[in-house]
């Protein structure tokens, strides 16, 4: 069966079940709904962005209470009375409200690496429930009850069965919307968070931006599972917002597979499931002494995690293999250009600039110049702080002193994100592709700061014409570079020298005035170096100012007008590629033996 | 609020922060040489203290059954693997360890009559059942996914956490327990009356953090376990197994949350389910401490129990929300002192 | 006489994923022997080291060393048998002294039963004074030249009957590279088996008793160095500029 019939025939099952489905059956569907939606947040948030939350459930209790709270008090100020008229006024409410407290602790915590986050979350996660249990006026621990049934077209949803289609509407529009995003130019930026912030960052990707957007995206879907919830319920108290329901919502996320989007409802639904029916079995067995449901249930958690710790979802996806996906990227047309800088003016220049890590100095005032239209070479033994050097350029580590000048402008210090979006493009030493990812997508996040499309625009899908745009750019690039046959490939499935191409593609991408090849000629074999060595060429006579590091003598002295050699962090030689070859310092750097 | 209620309080935060010290290097330990959150910390602390209540109370502590169960399980696991491989050299010792240790136990608590011997020595009694199951949890639950990622390892943490707790219900039961003071000796300093067992939890919190020093500082294994955190790979290129190492590590993190629990015992009632709020005030201490300095960790682990105490007198019902706040202007101070761009592992 | 082999290579295969980082390499060392593999970076030559030390699985292919083959290759069994590998990126305990790094070189050695650890160390402050006069000093505050040394003196500490060194001279002075290839050279000497990846071609195949060549991932020519040195093929690539030095 293709995907699209799979879809179908799960949507026919689910508008189906209400008509013939007995009450509780529809009961716990309506919470595997609600646990979806906050699920679908988990796997953008930690499968895919890789930022771990525990605070979720606290997200649903905010927008719940709002909710709650708007519709049920007497006597509130005019300017808010009217929004707890109707639960349809006061759904924005409570997302707005939500997204607002995620924003101020998305601004506070995001920025911390990885184990930070998830202990930060397990804190306001706590702080939030004991709030909503002392606060007199969300009733404290008794709660909020009273709050009115939701009106639509007239009907007032009272019934489990009508209210059952509300929240799988809410449901399937989050899981079509994710999609989606993540199939979209921002949603490549998210998926370079995981293993790729370096790399994103070098393609002009704001990484701080896409986890503060991710965030706020599943604290919204929370928000709105809360509404719902609240208004299901006609009741809340603080005990669903507590810190072990987080714990649980990080559970299903994981279990149905966190880097899926169908992971989310797998494992909503297994999970609500399988409580369920421990509850019910384990007391008939063992009676009803214990809390055998909970041991049972934490020993199947590390049961499952042993056997497929990501998740179930891939393993059903192996097996019910699907038939063809999409395999033709559409001709589009093409994409703005930059204006590039007139051959033979000086694009790069670097003045002085010094490196340390603490007690080594791997740049010591190194200067160099690359114009438009030229090839800079820049050799030396491993070790002797090319690398270095690159990332001093272009932004990944400032520099410890000295100036760097792109374009007329002074760059040094600036992000690295900043030096792309001025035109500079690099490809790294040690590959940085995303492994999963095909080809033609890595490709494509070269071209990000080409395109403008925004999350919201790209979870309508009212960006395909651009989309349509950057991929044909992207699979351009890749024809250029001579992996055309390769464009749907998972990146981490070509040979090492092959994924260096690709990095180049990725950089062409850009469109840039100024191009950083650090060892792009490493792994590759004489053939592919010599299509290497005529692309670069060609680039070169096109205008494009190249600074190549390279290891491989032959190649740079085919290829490179000038060149600059380094040892221990300096410059020890520069001119044409014939007088440094003579050049006995640079001999000795090289050949230099050890007797 | 007059200075003798000042006094009183800094004594309550003093004590607690004593045990959050403790709980917080283990927690730090853990991480830095497994990469896993070990939230099931708090059980051991329940676990230690609610043996020692069983000890004294003549009955057979559940953690037993635990221990001989826990050895079953891995005897097994040992026996099938060895089987697939054909390795059945190294199965000796492995169901020496697992079967022999808890019958051992077993016959010193079914043979011997626990509740009649000194304090000291059901202390030591309750410590040999609760901590051997630190390594045993290590080999069932982590071993397995020695490469997985610190989000698995969390979730993996959770879910023991759950059956741990599952457990503690089934064996000691809802009721809490409270042991005798290890000493009924108190004092009266500047018009506060200090009790002898805050002093036993201060004294010993003391001398086990210097125990911890001196064994990183100076014993080959605690070198190794260092050097595990500082630098796997180079670690494992000394023959330092990363396995050997993690079980160390929960064999420290046991025995320390066990004596917390021991030495809290007899100032607050423990639950079955108690140690979950201790372990994660530990987590907030081990936070400061950026789950990488073991100095600052202890300084916070103080500082969280000088807060709890307080905010409790001032207000509290949200001395809880209180003390969980305070993580947020440290992963803020943290947040301006790091790196703009970090690559996630 | 012909030395006993200590590492034989067979047939080794090692891929990341769908891709074969090393195809069907070959390679033996004899005991007070100097093997060299030299080859362009990205050619493969650390994941050859890794393989065989046990921090990578291998794909297919065998490793004997010391005449015993096992079936899975464990890092920790690895060193309990004698071998070390001093890698690329030093991995040294930055936050421990000096000592405390070497102390830890003989890990194994002191778990083995082994007490002649102060003695080793003493042979290795002979060998690098440097290292003795900063023995108090934390390794992440020392040179690159030092902690070469350091890498060196703590794979020493091991005793080992196999060593194998990823890319010593990474990064260092040709003083510092000189120093450590003398006591690589003394080493083989006492009997020591050496198995060093080099990108210095030249030093390399001085120092050397036989070679490897290695090329994206296989094995593009092997012999005995001074049949290397004198390679059209290794002088073009390797040796000199474009073969015009």
């Amino acid at each position: 069966m293709s995907a699209r019939n799979w879809v179908v025939a799960f949507l026919a099952l689910l508008a189906l079940g209400p008509l013939v489905l007995p009450e509780f059956h529809i009961t716990l569907l309506n919470y595997i709904g609600l646990y979806a939606l906050v699920a679908l947040g988990l796997v953008l948030l930690t499968g895919v962005g890789g930022l771990t939350s525990f605070g979720q459930a606290a997200f649903v209790g905010i927008g719940a209470y709002t909710s709650a709270y708007l519709t049920t008090t007497e006597g509130l100020p005019d300017f808010v009375a009217w929004v707890g008229v109707s639960p349809w006024l006061t759904l924005p409410a409570a997302i707005l409200l939500t997204v607002a407290v995620a924003a101020v602790l998305g601004l506070l915590t995001l920025r911390l690496s990885g184990h930070y986050l998830p202990l930060g979350t397990i804190a306001w996660g706590m702080s939030l429930y004991f709030l909503f249990g002392n606060v007199s006026f969300l009733g404290g621990h008794t709660g909020v009850s009273g709050i009115p049934a939701i009106s639509l077209f007239g009907v007032e949803l009272k019934d489990g069965r009508y209210f059952y289609y509300l929240i799988w509407l809410m449901v399937l529009a989050a899981l079509w919307a994710t999609q989606n995003l993540l199939d979209s130019r921002e949603g490549r930026a998210i998926r370079a968070l995981k293993g790729g912030a370096v790399m994103a960052e070098a393609m002009g990707v704001d990484t701080a931006r896409s986890k503060l957007v991710i965030f706020l995206i599943a604290a919204a879907f929370a928000a709105v599972s809360g509404w719902l919830y609240a208004h299901l319920q006609r009741f809340v108290n603080p005990t669903p917002f507590g810190l072990h329901i987080g714990i649980e919502y990080l559970f299903m996320a994981v279990i149905g597979g966190a880097g899926h989007v169908w992971g989310a409802l797998l494992g909503a639904g297994l999970i609500t499931i399988l409580k369920q029916w421990l509850q019910d079995l384990l007391p008939r067995i063992f009676g009803a002494s214990g809390n055998f449901e909970i041991i049972v249930f934490g020993l199947l958690m590390i049961f499952v995690l042993h056997r497929a710790r990501d998740g179930l979802w891939p393993v059903i996806r192996r097996l019910a293999p699907l038939r063809g996906a999409r395999r033709k990227v559409e001709s589009a047309g093409p994409l703005g250009r930059r204006t590039k800088p007139a051959a033979g003016s000086v694009v790069l220049e670097v003045k002085d600039a010094v490196k340390k890590f603490g007690g080594l100095t791997a740049n010591n005032h190194m200067s160099l110049s690359v114009r438009a239209g030229e090839i800079l070479a820049l050799i030396g033994p491993n070790g002797a702080g090319k690398s270095t050097l690159f990332n001093l350029i272009t932004g990944v580590d400032p520099p410890t002193a000295g100036e760097v000048h792109f374009l007329g402008g002074r760059v040094d210090g600036l992000a690295s994100r900043e030096i792309a979006r001025r035109g500079m493009s690099r490809t790294f030493q040690h590959v940085r592709l995303l492994a999963t990812m095909s080809v033609l997508e890595n490709v494509a996040i070269g071209a990000h700061l080409r395109g403008g499309g925004g999350v919201m625009a790209a979870a309508l899908r009212l960006e395909r014409a651009e989309e349509g745009r950057l991929l044909a750019e992207a699979a351009r690039q890749i024809e250029r570079v001579g992996l055309a046959e390769h464009v749907f490939d998972a990146a981490g499935s070509l040979a090492l020298g092959q994924q260096r191409t690709v990095e180049i593609a990725r950089a062409l991408a850009a469109d840039p005035s100024l191009l950083l090849l650090d060892e792009p000629a490493a792994g590759l074999r004489y053939l592919e170096k010599q299509a290497l060595a005529e692309l670069l060429g060609r680039l070169r006579d096109e205008g494009m100012g190249i600074l190549l590091v390279e290891h491989d003598m032959d190649f740079v002295m085919g290829l490179a007008d000038r060149v600059v050699v380094m040892e221990f962090g300096e410059k020890i030689a520069e001119g044409l590629p014939e007088e440094v070859q003579g050049n006995p310092d640079v001999i000795e750097a090289y050949l230099g033996g050890v007797d | 609020m007059d200075l003798q209620i000042a006094l009183l309080l800094s004594q309550d935060g003093i004590v607690n922060g004593a045990i959050y010290a403790l709980l917080a290097l283990a927690l730090v330990l853990v991480f830095a040489v497994t990469r896993v959150i070990f939230i099931p910390q708090g059980e051991f602390v329940a676990f230690g203290a609610l043996t020692l209540a069983g000890f004294q109370a003549g009955k057979v502590p559940g953690t037993l059954w635990l221990l001989i169960g826990l050895g079953a399980a891995i005897a097994i696991v040992e026996v099938v693997i060895a089987m697939r491989s054909g390795a059945l050299r190294r199965l000796t010792s492995a169901l020496g360890w697992n079967l022999g240790y808890p019958a051992v136990a077993a016959a010193v608590v079914f043979l011997g009559e626990p509740v009649s011997w000194p304090l000291f020595v059901q202390v030591v009694l309750a410590l040999a059942m609760v901590v051997p199951l630190g390594p045993m949890v290590y080999r069932l639950a982590y071993q397995p996914l020695l490469s997985a990622s610190v989000l698995v390892l969390l979730i993996v943490s959770v879910a023991v956490h759950l059956t741990l707790v599952g457990l503690g219900l089934l064996f000691f039961g809802a009721e809490g327990s409270r042991t005798p003071a290890f000493s009924e000796a108190s004092f009266e300093i500047g018009g506060v009356v200090v009790t002898g067992q805050t002093l036993w939890v201060v004294g010993a919190s003391a001398v086990l953090i210097v125990v911890l020093y001196l064994f990183f500082e100076r014993s080959l294994w605690g070198k190794a376990l260092r050097a595990t955190a500082i630098n796997r790979t180079g670690a494992r290129l000394m023959g330092i197994s990363s396995t050997q190492a993690g079980k160390l590590s929960f064999v420290l993190a046991a025995a320390i949350g066990a004596l917390s629990g021991i030495l809290i015992a007899p100032i607050t009632t423990v639950y079955y389910d108690t140690g979950f709020l201790i372990g994660l005030k530990g987590f907030v201490a081990a936070i400061v401490g950026g789950l990488a300095s073991y100095p600052i960790a202890a300084a916070g682990a103080i500082l969280v129990g000088l807060l709890e105490s307080f905010s409790s007198f001032w207000a509290s019902a949200f001395k809880e929300v209180i003390v969980f706040t305070l993580i947020i202007p440290v992963l803020v101070w943290r947040s301006l002192t790091t790196r703009h761009v970090e690559e996630e592992e | 006489m012909e030395q006993p082999v200590i590492l034989e290579v067979e047939d080794l295969s090692v891929g990341y994923g769908k891709v074969e980082a090393l195809h069907h390499v070959s390679l033996k060392v004899r005991a007070g022997e100097i093997v060299t593999v030299i080859g362009p970076n990205g050619a493969g030559k650390t994941t050859l080291l890794s393989a065989i030390m046990g921090l990578l699985p291998i794909g297919a292919g065998t490793v004997g060393f010391l005449g015993s083959t096992p079936r899975e290759i464990e890092v920790e069994r690895m060193v309990a048998m004698g071998m070390t590998l001093v890698p690329e990126k030093r991995e040294l305990f930055g936050e421990m002294s000096v000592e405390d790094n070497l102390q830890l070189g003989a890990f194994m050695r002191r778990r083995l039963g082994h007490r002649d650890e102060a003695a080793t160390m003493g042979e290795v402050y002979s060998i690098f004074p440097r290292l003795k006069e900063r023995r108090d000093q934390l390794a992440g505050t020392l040179s690159g030249g030092e902690r070469q040394m350091l890498a060196v003196g703590r794979a020493l500490m091991a005793k080992p009957k196999l060593l194998m060194l990823d890319e010593p001279s990474l990064g260092l002075a040709p003083l510092i590279v000189r120093e450590i290839f003398h006591v690589l050279a003394r080493l083989r000497k006492s009997g020591v088996a050496i198995l060093l990846v080099e990108q210095n071609a030249r030093a390399a195949l001085q120092l050397a008793d036989c070679g490897y060549v290695l090329e994206t991932g296989e094995i593009a020519l092997a012999g005995p160095s001074s049949e290397l040195r004198d390679n059209p093929r290794v002088v073009e690539s390797y040796l000199g500029f474009g073969g015009k030095h």
